[in-house]
């Protein structure tokens, strides 16, 4: 049993640095995106929702570190895989669920789905279906932070796949040359749909392309929260003082499928296994529980209380209305 | 004639198409801080056809904008800063160029605001120099604005006037959506009155040039000035012609159109886009549509560019796009099965 004094001494640095209430609060977002995602991939296999979908399970811990020193007005720009980034930024659920089931409650009245979930009111710039979609648009919300003057950063976050797009090198770029507040995100979870990012890249990591842009390139265990956090604090630091971009990857795995039509045929179970073993959520909880941050009580009251709060998400997309099919074309321009 | 020169009556002055953009582009940037015009070469090069000129040393560096050749990365950015309270106006050197962009500007620009629910706003401005003419050949010639037309949450206009490249400008940059607007290589230098103040033309309205009684010219862009010539010749010879100058491609005004058809009993589209799946068959398909159809004296004919990339031999590039001489004699054989 350590005690509290033993275990202060001997936690590292970045756990040190987040007090209780801020790994609570990391914590029960990691609970709510899992719980989230889970209660959709089921709601999908009962046919309840249409379409398509990527799961970030597995990943929590990137979204929710990156994310964590960020304040409500900085800004994010998501991805395809992106319930995770749209939860740590302070989503509403009950409204992202209700944009999973297309209502008109939704986030996007029921126009997005899970691809395109928006929250302007918490900075989210939201998610996108293009693979490299978000970096461009990064450096217009860069040029735009720097001409207004604005204390805020822009992060933008895209997977490995994305950064062999022409898109990623544009931008990092351009963020470079004009020393934007951009932090380039890369949650490389390994393979882009099928492809194995070691057969995709010439590099070992994506961070390893930084030097190309004359930005600082950090690459850490995106399955560790307090580390990402870490990092992530680091280039927010630097992009809001005003020392431009970092390109900041988090080498992490998607636990599910690329998609709902994934058979997995790419990749091992050995493999899957191995990284269900560094399951992120269940590592922090061990490592709070080891150093006396958090007791298991507090623990399965955060996860309970996150699975209420589902529960509770997923009466309300059910019972909310559908759109008007007369209302089609109501936002395709603004008056 | 310089910018600064006398103004005349009314402060009506005589300016290039390519002056009376700069001009727009300047009072924008003086009326809103918000307003910046960036892309490859605006700066104190004054742009790949000297349209933004000397506004580099008006505004400086952070307003005129010197950017890496990077179309996609550019579009792109427009749509970041318009999505977070600026007035991007983004110059594409070439037309041909936005191929490059075109993920941005269809995927991103033009659904925004529907994806989020009618949430955001991309008041964006691309500015994207066009069309045949100047011996560029095939990759730097082209007339892709119906591309664009066919997207729904993009706005799409070719002036084809000083006073309409400055108004139609000034609107677009007004405007909560993202506008095109296409501007004619061969235009900047023609000259025509521009009023010295601030104006703006109305996105989504065709002007009727010359009103005529025998035949109805939808044209777009250089060729309204084609057909006008046209008309001129066509007149001598005792036939009528009213020259409709679209302006705007989306949205487009039908109405005008058709009050012109039912008067004119013929209708003849001139655009300088390749004729196929082009501008031609929208306007002749919402004229088949509508009940003036029935009053036509004569088929419906387009006059477009050829089923060909645009050539370098000057010989071949003028018989690659419809010229004066080509509309007029459409219009004359038009009028004249119609007499039959
Ligand atoms: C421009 C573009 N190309 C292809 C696709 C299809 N697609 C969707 S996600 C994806 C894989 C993306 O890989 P990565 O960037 O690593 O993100 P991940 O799915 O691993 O989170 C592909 C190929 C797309 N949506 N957009
Ligand atoms: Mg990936």
């Amino acid at each position: 049993m350590p005690n509290d004094l033993s275990s202060a001494v001997s936690q590292r640095p970045a756990l040190a640095a987040l007090d209780d209430a801020t790994l609570a609060s990391a914590l029960r977002r990691m609970h709510l995106i899992r719980r989230f995602e889970e209660v959709a991939e089921q709601s999908y296999m009962r046919g309840l929702v249409h379409g398509t979908m990527h799961l970030s399970i597995g990943q929590e811990a990137s979204a929710v570190g990156a994310i964590l020193h960020l304040a409500r007005d900085d800004y994010i720009l998501s991805t395809h895989r992106g319930h995770g980034h749209c939860i740590a930024k302070g989503a509403d659920v009950a409204r992202m669920l209700a944009e999973f089931f297309g209502k008109e409650t939704g986030y996007c009245r029921g126009r997005g789905g899970s691809m395109h979930i928006a929250d302007l009111d918490t900075g989210n710039l939201g998610a996108n279906g293009i693979v490299a979609g978000g970096l461009p648009i990064a450096v217009g919300v860069g040029m735009s932070i720097k001409a207004q003057k604005l204390p805020r950063v822009c992060m933008v976050f895209f997977g490995d796949g994305a950064a062999n797009e022409g898109a990623f090198h544009e931008s990092l770029n351009m963020a470079s040359i004009w020393a934007l507040p951009i932090v380039f995100l890369c949650e490389n979870n390994q393979y882009g749909m099928s492809m194995d990012v070691a057969k995709a890249m010439a590099v070992a990591n994506v961070a390893d392309r930084a030097p190309a842009y004359a930005m600082p390139g950090v690459t850490v265990d995106g399955n560790d929260l307090p580390a990402v956090a870490a990092a992530a604090a680091e280039a927010i630091g630097r992009a809001r003082s005003g020392d431009g971009p970092t390109l900041l990857e988090c080498k992490t795995y998607r636990l599910r499928g690329h998609s709902k039509s994934d058979r997995n045929l790419y990749r091992t179970k050995d493999e899957i296994d191995g990284w269900r073993a560094r399951d992120p959520i269940a590592r922090l909880e061990t490592e709070l529980v080891e150093h006396g941050r958090l007791d298991a009580g507090r623990i399965a009251a955060i996860r309970a209380d996150a699975e209420r709060e589902i529960g509770a998400a997923l009466e309300f997309a059910k019972s909310s209305p559908a759109p008007d099919p007369d209302q089609l074309t109501r936002d395709v321009y603004a008056a | 004639m310089p910018l600064d020169a006398p103004a005349t009556e009314a402060g009506v002055r005589t300016l290039s198409y390519a002056e009376a953009i700069r001009e727009a582009l300047a009072q924008a940037m003086e009326a809103d801080p918000r307003v910046f015009l960036f892309g490859e070469d605006v700066g104190v090069y004054g742009g790949a056809f000297g349209v933004s000129g000397d506004l580099f040393h008006r505004f400086g560096a952070d307003r005129v904008i010197d950017t890496p050749i990077s179309e996609l990365g550019l579009a792109g950015a427009a749509v970041g800063a318009a999505l977070t309270g600026m007035r991007p106006v983004l110059e594409i050197q070439f037309s041909d160029f936005a191929t490059l962009a075109m993920e941005q500007i269809v995927n991103q620009a033009a659904k925004i605001r529907f994806m989020f629910g009618g949430k955001a706003t991309v008041p964006m401005v691309v500015r994207l120099p066009a069309g045949s003419g100047t011996g560029a050949a095939a990759q730097h010639s082209q007339s892709l604005e119906a591309w664009f037309a066919h997207v729904p949450g993009l706005k799409v206009v070719q002036p084809s006037t000083p006073h309409d490249a400055k108004g139609l400008l000034l609107a677009a940059i007004d405007d909560p959506n993202p506008v095109l607007v296409f501007e004619h290589k061969l235009l900047y230098r023609t000259k025509g009155p521009v009023p010295i103040e601030p104006y703006r033309e109305p996105i989504g309205k065709a002007v009727v040039r010359r009103p005529g009684r025998d035949v109805t010219v939808v044209a777009t862009s250089i060729m309204a000035l084609r057909a006008a010539a046209a008309a001129e010749t066509l007149a001598q010879e005792g036939i009528d012609a009213e020259i409709v100058d679209l302006r705007s491609l989306r949205p487009i005004d039908t109405d005008t159109i058709v009050a012109s058809v039912a008067k004119t009993k013929r209708l003849i589209v001139v655009y300088e886009g390749v004729k196929t799946m082009g501008i031609g068959a929208e306007i002749a398909a919402r004229v088949a549509e509508h009940p003036v159809m029935r009053t036509l004296a004569a088929p419906i004919v387009r006059l477009g560019g050829a089923d060909s990339p645009i050539p370098y031999n000057p010989v071949l590039e003028k018989a690659a796009v419809p010229q004066e001489a080509d509309i007029a004699a459409a219009v004359r054989s038009l009028v004249q099965e119609g007499a039959r």
